[in-house]
């Protein structure tokens, strides 16, 4: 940890220091590739294009001696569409690092081509744990949050709090199970016990059936291992067959402020979730957020925050190094800590995990509430280190070089 | 005078002129545009010339060649990885699997006609899908990725992108012309015999039901044979091969170009494919657009751009 | 026996509850689609968009203009069906002369059409409706929570799939209808104004999908794919119950409700292709559906 402080502030003196001449300007290429028409268009797609914008904006691409393009494209959450159009990107388009990639199938795909391809991958949608685990590479940088930092957040503090049996309605699918897989784990450790499990199909529109199993389950708690549309409408369905009323909770494992916004703070009120941002956070959230509402229409997720944070982060490491080469970039990121508006003090570790707090929120209740985004209450803040699962060895991609 | 006499019984002069001119065409095509993107358009063509025989030969509309399709880059991708296979061994393993799946489903299929048909094959699709998202080797909502592109025969190299388009130009070429030499056979004629008119065929002794199942399992085949050769070049087999709307694209391919005809479905497929691959910015203007499509071909090219083009030179195609 | 599979006979009351309010909108949705094809002969392949239409337009009247959950049930399917009349007078009539298969296909692109264009202005998300005040709330039946909303959902729907079906089996112009499927020359020369009978029932069948639509959208969210995957299910129960079978495909619908209830129960992977899996066996068995009549 010092040797990394040590060489963060090397690194920002060197920055400063060096004069930038302005005929040799580094052409970078930033492709934001995402879900721009399906269920995580909203949390993420256009949105994060002008995140990256604002990004490019606010580093002052130009007098730091960069001349920053960005494309953008849609992945339809299909891993297949993604690593051909991430594929024609860097053999064709000569993008330089592909930016947010919600949906963890096409994420991982698109993560090992980008370390194929010499480039960066600033993953900022995508919730496997298994970017910076099991399929790590040391060109991804996986910003935002995942499903560990959800479970960590979340589960210990409901369980803490007294929920200690839980029921989970799970998306069949990788990102569901793995969810699942992180929370149930913590909830254990948090002297918490699991009673049932059910997995329902992706994505799908009815979840009454599943809502009454986990009724009849007598858990304290049912978790919502989904996302998107499929957690806003097993919300909507537990509210209607009276589930919170008859004493059990909700716990939403991932849960947007776009899903609160389509669900309204009547049917939401009460829901514990863990979000890396939220616009009424500090000051610079909320000065950060409101040009961001002016260009959107809609309060940043934190997909969105996490896009704006993650390209600045870039944008600095390839203004030090001179060069859009991507293990280089990736490496000068990992060495230098970051203190940015949005996710405040942080830094990326070796495995490309970047470790920053994480807080934990309640939805307000309708009297709360003072506009549509009025949603949260801060309950707790977790810190990076507690949130994050720890480092495994075979993706530590910095050790043999320090 | 002999090779006179053979392109008469062989191929049509006007056939072979296509076919020629088709093939240097993409002998330099890979140099032009992004070859990737080639490599797709001709993995699709073949998709969409495998169903064209079941249809617009056949007469038999499938609702579920996604199965084929998807199932065999499924094999392929698994064998290429899992048990290292080199790609061709790969591919041809993926179409194996493909030509026994539409044999066993197809044997079910023929007993039914028209929208019962369709139905059955969609049915039989559905639970290939439901197989692919739960079976632990199919990795779910991943599906199967990272394939290596590996060495053809064990020698040479598929990882340049050149090296790759030479030999899915190959093995995509070639099953287009074996398509091609079995429509025309034989066998073909007596496929368009059933088409016109079942009961006649079976008077005149032709045990239709035979006919029905071998055209199935090679159509099937060949599908297999795109998909597997797809997933090679992707390196990656997924859901979305098996989905039923993929199913609804190779129709939609077909016929745009002209079902019944040779050269209409590659030009469907490429058609469709591109039309994908530019307007990917657009978001959903790309399903809108593909839906007018639908909606113009349907009502004012029925015969799709192949069968247009056919009519006004007066020669089929 | 329950206890054996570790079910409490509750849970699984409770689940053949829900999978009944389930087949109640695939019977509403599935008697449509009979219905035109029954007339028609064309498989209305645009019916799970027509049914988002549905919950889109309830939604549009309540936000744009104020109007509430009860005239939108009738006024939505009309709308609806309006627009479909519109197609049908445009595209499908120059049809009927063709394949079925082209009629399909015309549907489909406009699916995708209608799909597209809600996805373009009203994004993904979802729009909240929310359920009428005089139904909100539920009663405790001893073995689950039943919300009134879904107990209305299934009054309605029986209410709808039994009148269609009287209206057509045992009144006038349901004789009508009937013979102009069978013989549509002649019923023209009884002096019948048959391509306007087809109009409307095309627009009889889209207005049912888009009353399924309004009852929908207050238990499941208000989104342009709600309908996306629902139409092939719909088709299969429309198969399983016999092409063009009235009776066939309301019975079907609730059947296979039940039936997929029983399936969550069990193995609730399975429950979104145990559809496909009855339609298999049906169609080997009995090709011409369960209540189908052979030709």
């Amino acid at each position: 940890m010092i040797r990394k402080l040590a060489m963060g502030a090397t690194a920002l003196t060197m920055l400063s220091a060096v004069p930038v001449m302005a005929q040799d300007m580094i052409d970078v290429k930033l492709g934001v590739l995402n879900d721009r028409s399906g269920v995580y268009a909203d949390l993420s797609g256009e949105g994060s294009v002008i995140a990256a914008r604002m990004a490019v904006e606010d580093f002052k691409a130009a007098e730091n001696g960069l001349k920053v393009e960005i494309i953008s494209a849609d992945h339809q959450n299909k891993p297949d569409i993604g690593s051909n159009i991430a594929r024609q990107w860097y053999e064709v388009d000569g993008v330089n690092a592909i930016v947010d990639v919600p949906t963890s199938s096409v994420a991982l795909a698109v993560a090992e081509l980008t370390a194929n391809m010499g480039g960066v991958l600033l993953d900022s949608g995508a919730g496997s744990t298994e970017l910076t685990r099991g399929q790590c590479q040391p060109t991804t940088i996986h910003w935002t949050y995942d499903t560990a930092a959800l479970a960590n957040g979340t589960g210990s503090a409901i369980t803490k709090d007294g929920g200690e049996k839980w029921f989970f309605l799970t998306a069949d699918y990788a990102f569901g199970h793995s969810l699942e897989e992180n929370t149930a784990a913590v909830v254990k450790d948090s002297g918490g016990e699991v009673v049932g499990t059910v997995r329902h199909p992706f994505p799908a529109t009815d979840f009454s059936s599943f809502l009454l199993q986990a009724q009849g389950s007598g858990a304290d708690v049912i978790g919502l291992a989904n996302a998107g549309g499929d957690t806003v409408n097993a919300i909507k369905q537990a509210s209607e067959f009276g589930i919170t009323q008859a004493g059990q909770s909700l716990a939403a494992l991932l849960f947007f402020i776009t899903d609160v916004h389509a669900l309204g703070v009547e049917t939401a009120q009460g829901l514990q979730l863990t979000s890396a941002f939220y616009w009424d956070h500090d000051d610079k959230t909320r000065e950060w957020s409101a040009r961001f509402e002016e260009m959107h229409g809609a309060k940043p997720t934190m997909v969105h925050a996490g896009v704006y944070s993650s390209v600045s982060h870039y944008l600095r490491a390839v203004a030090e190094t001179g060069t859009t080469e991507g293990p280089t970039v990736a490496a000068a990121m990992k060495a230098t800590e970051f203190d940015d508006p949005l996710f405040g003090k942080g830094y990326v570790r070796a495995d490309g995990r970047v470790i920053h707090d994480m807080y934990l929120y309640e939805v307000k209740s309708p009297d709360q509430s003072e506009g549509e985004w009025d949603v949260y209450n801060m309950k707790a803040t977790v810190s990076g280190d507690d949130a994050f699962l720890p480092m495994i060895d075979e993706c530590n991609f910095t050790a043999d070089k320090g | 005078m002999a090779t006179h006499e053979k392109s008469a019984v062989g191929m049509p002069m006007m056939h072979k002129a296509i076919f020629g001119v088709l093939l240097v065409f993409l002998m330099v095509l890979p140099f032009m545009v992004y070859p990737v993107f080639a490599m797709k358009v001709m993995c699709f063509a073949l998709f969409a010339a495998a169903f064209n025989l079941l249809l617009g030969f056949g007469g038999l509309l499938s609702f579920g060649h996604a199965a084929y399709f998807g199932g065999a880059s499924y094999v392929a991708a698994h064998a290429a990885k899992v048990w290292g296979l080199t790609p061709e061994l790969a591919i041809l393993t993926g179409t194996a699997a493909a030509a026994v799946l539409g044999f066993l489903i197809g044997s079910l299929a023929i007993k039914r006609q028209g929208i019962y048909f369709a139905m059955v094959t969609l049915a039989f699709a559905q639970m290939v899908y439901f197989f692919a998202l739960q079976a632990e080797f199919t990795g779910g909502e991943d599906g199967i990725q990272g394939v290596p592109r590996g060495d053809l025969f064990g020698l040479v190299s598929l990882e340049d992108n050149i090296a790759l388009y030479f030999f899915v130009l190959a093995v995509t070429f070639g099953g287009i012309l074996a398509l091609y030499r079995i429509v025309h056979s034989p066998f073909g004629q007596v496929l368009k015999a059933i088409r016109e008119n079942e009961p006649r065929a079976v008077s005149l002794g032709y045990r239709v039901n035979r006919y029905k199942l071998l055209v199935f399992t090679l159509s099937a085949g060949f599908a297999g044979l795109a998909g597997a050769t797809k997933s090679q070049v992707f390196q990656l087999a997924s859901l979305t091969d098996v989905h039923w709307s993929m199913s609804g694209e190779v129709v939609l391919m077909t016929l745009l170009g002209g079902m019944g005809t040779v050269f209409g479905p590659l030009v469907g497929a490429a058609v469709i494919v591109s039309l994908q691959n530019y307007l990917a910015t657009f978001g959903a203007w790309v399903t809108i657009i593909q839906g007018v499509i639908f909606v113009l071909g349907v009502l004012l090219f029925r015969k799709g751009i192949v069968g247009v083009i056919a009519g006004w030179l007066r020669h089929p195609l | 026996m329950f206890e054996l599979l570790n079910i409490s006979p509750q849970v699984l009351m409770g689940q053949l509850l829900l999978g009944l309010i389930n087949g109640s909108f695939y019977a509403v949705l599935s008697l449509g689609l009979a219905v035109i094809f029954g007339l028609l002969n064309i498989i209305n392949f645009s019916h799970g968009a027509q049914y988002m239409m549905g919950a889109f337009v309830a939604w549009m009247l309540l936000s744009y203009l104020g109007i509430g959950y009860w005239p939108a049930l009738i006024l939505a399917p009309l709308i609806v069906g309006a627009v479909g009349i519109v197609l049908e007078r445009f595209a499908l009539s120059r049809l009927y002369h063709l394949d079925h298969l082209y009629g399909l296909l015309l549907t489909f692109g406009v699916a995708l059409i209608m799909q597209g264009l809600f996805r373009n202005y009203y994004g993904i998300s979802g729009q909240p409706y929310n359920i009428p005040d005089a139904l909100s709330g539920g009663r405790n039946l001893g073995f689950m929570f039943l919300p009134n909303y879904r107990a209305w959902v299934v009054v309605a729907s029986v209410i709808v799939c039994f009148g269609t079906w009287f209206m057509i089996e045992r009144t006038r112009l349901g004789a009508y209808l009937r013979a102009a499927t069978e013989n549509p020359v002649l019923v023209g020369a009884f002096g019948i104004n048959v391509p306007r009978m087809i109009t409307l029932t095309y627009g009889f069948g889209v207005a049912l999908a888009g009353f399924a639509g309004v009852l929908a959208a207050p238990i499941y969210s208000v989104n342009p794919n709600m309908g996306a995957d629902l139409i092939i299910v719909v088709f299969a129960v429309v198969v399983i119950g016999g092409m063009g079978s009235i009776l066939g495909a309301i019975i079907t619908g609730y059947g296979l409700g039940l039936i997929e209830g029983l399936t969550r129960v069990f193995y609730p992977e399975a429950s979104s292709v145990v559809i496909f899996v009855i339609m298999a066996i049906v169609l080997m068995i009995k090709p011409e559906g369960l209540f189908g009549r052979a030709n």
